[in-house]
């Protein structure tokens, strides 16, 4: 579903601030992984993210999903394949836009924007029971503007929005960082319902080691712009926070330096 | 007394020009309010329109052939701002003076095809021998006109802000992230909404030209300041109206350009010198500009309830 061959991006070249943020990645995803990928600060995890989602232009590279080369196509056209969800919950929704006129936009990810009107009568109706899933009442506040959801209420709408078109790949990008912990679970329930519901294959970044053991068939670990670590079945199963730790440092030479990682 | 019924009688007059800067605060509206750009190319697409119009009818084309040229002379200055910040890369302030520039030699130049020199600074209009759509000489049938206008161009913007393809020119001004990641193309939706607003502005123009009976290279000068005091008039005392729908903020905005004519007359009447407007009118804007910035800065919104809370336990109605 996703391949990347040798993807090199280096920031800043030739100056004092260089930065060579992801060195060679290769990764081969297959049709419904849900990889949850996690390393140290600046590893490169959003990054790979962000280069698969075409922020910017990589130096070097394939990116392939669903047997396409996407690396030419601009962001707004990788969006057809590829639905997002950010770190931050204010960027993944339109904040003076209604609730419904936000699943509408997502709605149409992919499509011509026509001038016919934003929002059917059979689209609202299927709204309000897509978001009876959330979970979170938002069914009853459709028209209301989204500036007023709370952060989690935004990621949940936000995730809605990303899978609401069936996306060829998912992209989490620490998507439950800026939760309180309570907040974060339900959403990463949530996030395991629609992954597991419409069978999405999915790169879930995230900071929290127990996390990214207990979620998703598949765990790697990158250091240094480099995927150092790649598990999945049984044996990620078997995974503890200890031995990941222990992991780190056999493959990197190095202490694990995440402290939010290590203080979840 | 004399003075007071002039006064009087200027009203209308200045309730028909409020209405024309109006229509022309709709167009500032959906970059400033809209996109999120802050577009100077207006002060050069006034004029723009205004001189398309006169030299269109002057060189015996009909009026409505002439607006409709000046509407898409508007367009297009828009279109070319859109592509300076764009394609080029230039901020979006630095690409509407830089289309400003160019325009300022445009006017000149079109205004010298209609008297047949190389340029002109001003080009008559009068609707003493134009079949002008409004004039200050016909008032009553000028107002009549202009809230036909008004009706159909909220009508029309309503309309197309409510498509999906206005909703994707909102979001983008609400946010680039979501947008590009919804699929969509944010250069597109920006020049779009550029083309869109400098296109009403230059209609605006065409309507303030034949209003006013004259064309002239000066009369867009601190356009944006009056089409955002309009913007800003409006928010200010009918946005608890307009809140939750999207044509009451637009006729807001037409109401903004109304009291700001009104008030600009009033105080002519109460003895201002009148060099003094436009300065007055830039700090007023610059003002309700600030407002939002230091409620910000100075109240954090935590306190700001915590007073609310406290004004209540004062007054003892609840606590």
């Amino acid at each position: 579903m996703l391949k990347l061959n040798n993807v090199k991006k280096t920031f800043n070249p030739g100056t004092i601030n260089e930065k060579k943020a992801l060195c060679g990645i290769d990764l081969q995803l297959n049709p419904g992984d849900f990889v949850t990928v996690i390393g140290g600060n600046g590893a490169g995890k959003s990054t790979m993210l962000n280069a698969i989602a075409g922020v910017w232009p990589i130096d070097k590279g394939e990116i392939i999903i669903d047997g396409i080369n996407v690396v030419k196509l601009p962001e707004h056209k990788r969006a057809k394949y590829v639905g997002r969800v950010f770190q931050d919950p204010m960027m993944g929704t339109s904040a003076p836009m209604e609730i419904q006129e936000n699943l509408a936009i997502a709605a149409r990810r992919g499509q011509r924007r026509t001038l016919r009107w934003s929002i059917t009568k059979k689209e609202k109706q299927e709204f309000h029971e897509l978001l009876k899933i959330l979970g979170l009442g938002l069914e009853d506040r459709m028209t209301a503007k989204v500036g007023l959801l709370s952060g989690g209420q935004r990621q949940a709408l936000t995730l809605l929005m990303a899978t609401l078109k069936k996306p060829k790949l998912l992209l989490l990008d620490e998507h439950t960082a800026a939760l309180d912990p309570k907040t974060a679970a339900k959403v990463l329930s949530i996030t395991d319902k629609l992954i597991a519901e419409n069978n999405l294959t999915a790169l879930m970044v995230t900071h929290n080691m127990k996390d990214a053991i207990a979620h998703g068939n598949r765990l790697i670990m990158m250091n240094e712009g480099k995927i150092i670590l790649d598990v999945r079945g049984e044996e990620k199963q078997k995974l503890t926070v200890e031995s990941l730790i222990q992991k780190f440092s056999e493959t990197s030479g190095k202490e694990f330096s995440n402290d939010r990682a290590l203080l979840n | 007394m004399e003075q007071f019924v002039n006064y009087l009688a200027s009203l209308p007059s200045a309730v028909a020009q409020g209405v024309i800067w109006g229509i022309m605060a709709i167009g500032v509206f959906i970059t400033y309010k809209i996109l999120d750009l802050a577009d100077l190319t207006v002060d050069g697409t006034i004029c723009t329109g205004a001189a398309v119009c006169a030299t269109m009818m002057t060189l015996g084309f009909s009026m409505p052939v002439a607006m409709l040229c000046a509407f898409v002379a508007g367009m297009l200055a828009g279109f070319l701002t859109g592509v300076f910040h764009t394609s080029m890369g230039i901020p979006a302030i630095l690409a509407g003076i830089l289309t400003q520039l160019v325009l300022w030699s445009v006017n000149l130049k079109v205004m010298g095809i209609a008297l047949d020199k190389t340029s002109a600074a001003n080009l008559p209009l009068s609707s003493r021998n134009f079949d002008t759509l409004v004039s200050m000489l016909e008032l009553e049938k000028t107002l009549v006109v202009l809230l036909i206008i008004t009706i159909v161009l909220i009508g029309v913007l309503y309309w197309f802000f409510g498509t999906e393809y206005g909703c994707s020119l909102r979001s983008t001004g609400a946010n680039l992230n979501m947008s590009r990641a919804q699929g969509i193309n944010t250069n597109v939706a920006k020049v779009v909404g550029l083309v869109l607003s400098n296109g009403i502005v230059a209609f605006a123009g065409a309507l303030l030209a034949q209003y006013q009976g004259n064309a002239d290279i000066n009369m867009g000068k601190g356009a944006i300041v009056i089409g955002l005091a309009a913007v800003i008039i409006g928010e200010a005392l009918f946005g608890w109206l307009a809140r939750h729908n999207f044509s009451l903020k637009l006729l807001s905005v037409i109401f903004g350009g109304i009291i700001y004519f009104i008030v600009y007359s009033t105080v002519i009447y109460l003895g201002l010198d009148s060099n003094y407007l436009k300065m007055l009118s830039a700090i007023v804007v610059a003002i309700f500009l600030a407002v939002p910035y230091w409620k910000g800065k100075y109240f954090s919104g935590a306190e700001h309830i915590e007073k609310r809370k406290h004004k209540k336990d004062k007054s003892g109605k609840e606590v």
